[in-house]
């Protein structure tokens, strides 16, 4: 049998990933009830001022899609390591940089995609203004991108351990800062009135570079993680 | 050159250079530390601004200075363990971690107590004050994940693609952080105008900066030494080492 | 020298506390930072020369060759 061409390849891995994903539509819908649940909190904790809640909402939803984000990467490649088709993928011919690249992106699509699309709502339930809204999907639709992509990374080095889940959060929460920095001051930025094309183009940049590194980071973790 | 290459990649003969650059090195890094201690506290006029507080600046600014180019230099040997897979890199870069998560954390505090006298405050979320915290997460990061695994050769195989990663992203957080400070900068406080120093506080601070560069090679030798030895502690020089020394 | 007594030395005009806390805590984290290794590798030593004594026991360690 031939072995198939790189974009069919990655092609079927993505198709598999989704549909994996699609079967357990529960699963799927667990870091929006997460999202959901956290930005419930903050109205217990801050009191329930309209005025409060709206000039930290840039802020909050933006951590909170940050959080669960960062909950959902570390399942990444888990269960394909346990049994055994990781370890198929690094045999493959096709370049283990792509195959990284659709794993990542069938995660986003799952989770950051489906956030942003679902953010307007939290967004109306803390009282952001609507003025901020196009702004807050954009750039959630953005940074999640980035956010995925280093977050795959920690994800393939952690993902041979067996108590991997804290850690992971500990190694890329730190990489998770710049987004966080530009993803809220576009929002802010929507609120007071600027343009936040600036901003939407930084987390564009940052999506870039993540794109073109992230996956040999990823790459070179997976190699690890399976000698384990 | 490539004999040198080769015989750095050596254990026993790196141990026993390490053990010969100790020797002289350490007690004058400890003697420098000293003098630049007394020469910066004792010797050198109080800043009219902020009268004898500014003394800790001989300590805060080389700690953070060292800690700063300590990760770039764990990154270069996470670089060279990864592609010419040398164990003795592998060592230095490990011993590198904890090492920059002291000096960070020296730099933090001293920083700290240097802000309440004055600034009035503990903690102000300054753009070099959160860089700062955000580099000792990175270190703390590192020996975190070196410690999760089991197998130290791939320990400090993750390590190195993490210290990579963090070298890439260490200008681009601190560019961002320093953007964010600029955007919500309160009018009250502002300390990072561009003063210049004077001489007479100027030699001093060089004098300690260069005193902690050595001191950060001494315990990064010190610490390579023990890593060198647990790892070889089946080879026979370690053993041979190891009857002669600690069986007494 | 700039000050011109012992006490002045240590109140540093009421600056005192925190610079001289600020080296002491700086001095401390020096001196454990070349102090741990040293102590790890002396007990690495003696752990592993124990040992080697116990598991060779009667062996001469000349009879050993460096390599």
């Amino acid at each position: 049998m031939k072995p198939a061409s790189t974009a069919a390849f990655c092609f079927r891995l993505l198709r598999r990933q989704l549909v994996l994903g699609l079967r357990r539509p529960v699963e799927l819908g667990n870091p929006l009830l997460f999202f959901a649940m956290v930005v419930a909190l903050f109205p217990l904790g801050l009191g329930p001022a309209p005025d409060t809640l709206a000039s930290f909402a840039p802020g909050i939803l933006w951590i909170v899609a940050l959080l669960s984000n960062l909950l959902t990467s570390d399942a990444v490649f888990r269960s394909d390591l346990e049994d055994g088709s990781l370890e198929q993928l690094l045999l493959a011919p096709q370049p283990l940089y792509l195959a990284a690249l659709s794993y990542v992106f069938a995660q986003w699509l799952l989770t950051g995609f489906l956030l942003g699309l679902a953010s307007p709502v939290f967004a109306l339930m803390l009282g952001l203004a609507p003025a901020a809204i196009p702004a807050l999907a954009a750039s959630l639709l953005l940074g999640t991108a980035v956010l995925s992509l280093v977050g795959g990374i920690g994800a393939a080095l952690t993902v041979g351990l067996k108590r991997g889940g804290m850690l992971i959060s500990l190694l890329i929460l730190p990489f998770y800062m710049p987004v966080l920095i530009f993803g809220s001051g576009a929002v802010q930025a929507a609120l007071n009135g600027n343009p936040t094309g600036p901003f939407l183009a930084i987390l564009a940049a940052f999506l870039c570079l993540s794109i073109a590194l992230a996956p040999m980071a990823i790459a070179a973790g997976l190699r690890i993680s399976i000698d384990t | 050159m490539w004999t040198l290459f080769h015989k750095f990649g050596s254990p026993p003969w790196l141990y026993r250079l390490s053990g010969a650059i100790l020797r002289w090195l350490l007690p004058i890094t400890l003697l420098a530390l000293v003098a630049g201690a007394v020469w910066g506290l004792l010797f050198t006029p109080p800043d009219f601004r902020q009268g004898n507080s500014y003394r800790i600046i001989y300590i805060h600014v080389p700690a953070a200075v060292v800690a700063l180019a300590g990760y770039y230099v764990m990154a270069i040997a996470g670089a060279v363990s990864l592609i010419w897979r040398m164990k003795m890199a592998d060592i230095a870069m490990r011993a590198c971690a904890p090492i920059g998560a002291a000096l960070t954390f020296v730099a933090l505090v001293t920083g700290s107590i240097w802000g309440k006298p004055t600034w009035g405050t503990w903690w102000v979320w300054d753009a070099r004050i959160t860089s700062m915290l955000i580099l000792f997460f990175l270190y703390l990061g590192v020996v975190a994940l070196y410690e999760a695994y089991e197998n130290k050769a791939l320990a400090a195989k993750a390590c190195a693609v993490l210290s990579l990663v963090g070298t890439v992203n260490i200008p681009i957080i601190y560019k961002s952080v320093d953007w964010w400070y600029s955007l919500h900068q309160p009018a009250s406080i502002k300390f990072t105008g561009g003063s210049t120093i004077d001489p007479s506080m100027l030699y001093p601070l060089l004098f300690m900066i260069s005193a902690f560069y050595c001191l950060f090679v001494c315990a990064l030798l010190l610490n390579m030494r023990v890593e060198i030895l647990e790892r070889e502690q089946r080879t026979a020089w370690v053993r041979a080492l190891a009857t002669e020394r600690g069986g007494s | 020298m700039y000050f011109e007594s012992l006490s002045a030395v240590l109140q540093m005009d009421g600056h005192g506390t925190f610079v001289w806390s600020a080296y002491f805590i700086t001095l401390g984290v020096i001196v454990s930072m070349i102090y741990v290794p040293r102590r790890r590798e002396k007990r690495f030593l003696r752990q592993l020369g124990g040992q080697i004594r116990r598991s060779e026991g009667s062996n001469p360690p000349s009879a050993r060759k460096e390599v």
